[in-house]
């Protein structure tokens, strides 16, 4: 199937107009303020930093101009979820506890995408930490679907899924703790890599979990995808658990399918799919052997179990890492409290929103004396488990295949009074993270409702090279 | 059957410096009692012998040189987020 269309055209002949001088960074900014204002009712962006993208904009023409050599990004627009640390604008994500907060460094990703001439334009909307999967949760007002305003666009990088489908700047960031970029991908009609954990730096990301938090471009095309991880990737100083990059650019992707080994995750394709998901799973995957490719079926026994698994890893790591969120540094204070302790409590109380009190309050339990073997030593050892299984089938396998979701885009206020019905969204994404392996969400077609189905590829850890070549190949129909 | 108790609820509120309304801690109760038994299909598997993961990629901590950093804020731009402050310093309710 053709690549989507949109009047971004892909990342590489935006640049090179630019360097060329056939079009001003300039320009591409103006073109990206006026989408952002035009689609304003979709709350995809919580702050637009018109003033410091037009001025940084003018410094790339005026390179250009002067025939001064400019970036591999010059001249183009981004938008950033909210959870990254940028100078010019506040960072909240989307949380009360953190309105006006204005960051005193800036996330190593934006750094490096910048230094190649990448123009930050808005921020993006997401469910408040990172918490969800829709963007309901967050305490600036849900973002509405591209396509269906009764509709969520996924999340938790739900402003940057319906940014880029909505064309208000040609890729976004976003972060996946355990489906964040893949769902709001598959549910906006996007592409979403989730990169191996450790190739891209989170210094100056708000953090959620730890030991699954991973960042990652929602863009157009697997290109582009694959241009913005090789900008960002790599070690960096300031993680510690940052990973070398692959020796070869991740933009040098093979086009052929021939001799590929496809895993199809039988766990994945169980009763309750959608129909509709289902068929064109199948239907992708048919056209992956016509291609070239040995399908090969797959089963994980301890796949089923991965989202039990994570909803005690991750709320564990939450309430650890929200700790830090206590009213005296930064960030709202209440002015009722008395003495110190009472501070912290009111501060949260009201700080926090409801999902994220209760994931506070799950991780506290789940860690507390008397309950932490059961609990999340249990949920450790299951993720030895999934590692080894993983690891047996890519033994097998060059790379897995499913649905990124089991539904499409629901109904906002559809799944909010049932906090683990919520949850559900994730049950095919979050294995990807707790075993580390990058994960890539593609579009491949719609359902009845004409909502945009999902298509997920994993890779072995560092095979993210390997992963985008897939993906490309299955986008643009499975060249042989 | 509710997993956790109203109590439960109260005390983890109170380790994870969070205070709730009665009404909060009914709705909590219930939403975390299910959750938990969500997750607690976990206890059907026989983990015996299996060594927990807590990290992915088995990376070491490596040691740097103790050198300091270029860093674009100082202790004052710090300041300027802070809710209350006195002399260039964080000020803070009466701890005792």
């Amino acid at each position: 199937m053709p690549s989507k269309k949109t009047f971004w055209p892909d990342i590489e002949t935006i640049v090179a107009a630019v360097q060329n001088g056939s079009r001003t960074a300039s320009a591409n900014i103006e073109q990206s303020l006026a989408q952002i204002d035009a689609t304003k009712e979709h709350n995809a962006v919580i702050e637009v930093l018109a003033e410091t993208a037009r001025a940084k904009a003018a410094e790339v023409d005026l390179k250009v101009s002067k025939g001064e050599k400019v970036g591999r990004l010059a001249g183009v627009p981004f938008i950033a979820k909210d959870n990254f640390l940028t100078f010019d604008s506040d960072t909240t994500a989307a949380s009360s506890i953190l309105k006006g907060y204005r960051a005193p460094y800036q996330a190593t990703a934006i750094e490096r995408l910048e230094a190649e001439g990448a123009i930050l334009v808005a921020k993006a909307n997401l469910d408040s930490f990172a918490h969800g999967s829709s963007t309901e949760n967050s305490d600036f007002g849900v973002t509405l679907h591209p396509t269906d305003k009764k509709r969520v666009p996924g999340g938790s990088s739900g402003g940057s899924g319906a940014a880029v489908a909505l064309e208000l700047a040609p890729f976004a960031l976003g972060t996946d703790t355990g489906g964040s970029i893949r769902l709001p991908a598959s549910f906006c009609g996007v592409v979403g890599l989730k990169p191996t954990y450790g190739l891209v730096s989170r210094s100056g990301v708000v953090a959620m979990a730890s030991s699954t938090d991973v960042i990652g471009p929602l863009a157009n095309s697997v290109d582009d995808a694959a241009l913005i991880l090789d900008v960002m990737s790599g070690r960096d100083g300031y993680d510690s658990t940052t990973i070398e990059r692959d020796s070869l650019p991740y933009t040098q992707l093979d086009t052929s399918m021939k001799g590929l080994k496809v895993g199809v995750v039988k766990e994945y394709l169980a009763d309750g799919l959608e129909p509709d998901i289902k068929a064109k799973t199948m239907q992708t995957i048919d056209r992956m052997r016509e291609a070239g490719a040995e399908i090969i079926d797959v089963s994980m026994p301890s796949l089923p179990l991965s989202l039990a698994c994570y909803y005690i890893i991750m709320p564990a790591e939450v309430s650890s890492n929200l700790s830090r969120y206590d009213g005296q540094r930064y960030g709202y204070s209440s002015t009722e409290a008395k003495n110190l302790t009472e501070s912290y409590e009111l501060s949260r109380s009201k700080g926090f929103n409801k999902e994220v009190k209760r994931r506070i309050l799950i991780g506290t339990y789940v860690l507390s004396s008397g309950y932490y073997d059961a609990y999340y030593k249990k949920a450790a050892a299951l993720r030895t488990m999934l590692l080894s299984e993983f690891a047996q089938a890519f033994e097998k396998v060059d790379v897995l295949v499913g649905p990124t979701a089991p539904m499409t885009a629901f109904k906002i206020g559809e799944n909010t009074t049932d906090p683990l019905k919520m949850y559900l969204a994730d049950i095919m994404t979050v294995a990807a993270n707790l075993v580390g392996v990058p994960a890539i969400s593609i579009p491949v077609g719609h359902d009845g409702n004409n909502l945009s189905i999902g298509f997920q590829i994993m890779a072995p850890q560092t095979k993210d090279r390997m992963l985008l070549s897939v993906a490309k190949n299955v986008v643009e129909g499975v060249k042989v | 059957m509710a997993k956790i108790s109203h109590k439960d609820v109260l005390k983890i509120a109170s380790l994870s410096r969070i205070s709730l309304s009665p009404e909060e801690v009914t709705q909590y109760a219930d939403e975390i009692s299910e959750i938990l038994t969500f997750v607690e299909q976990l206890q059907s598997i026989d983990t015996t012998n299996i060594r927990p993961t807590y990290q992915v990629n088995n990376l070491q901590s490596v040691m740097r040189a103790d050198e300091v950093k270029g860093y674009s804020a100082n202790g004052i731009e710090l300041l300027k987020n802070a809710p209350d402050q006195a002399a260039n310093h964080f000020k803070v309710k009466k701890v005792l």
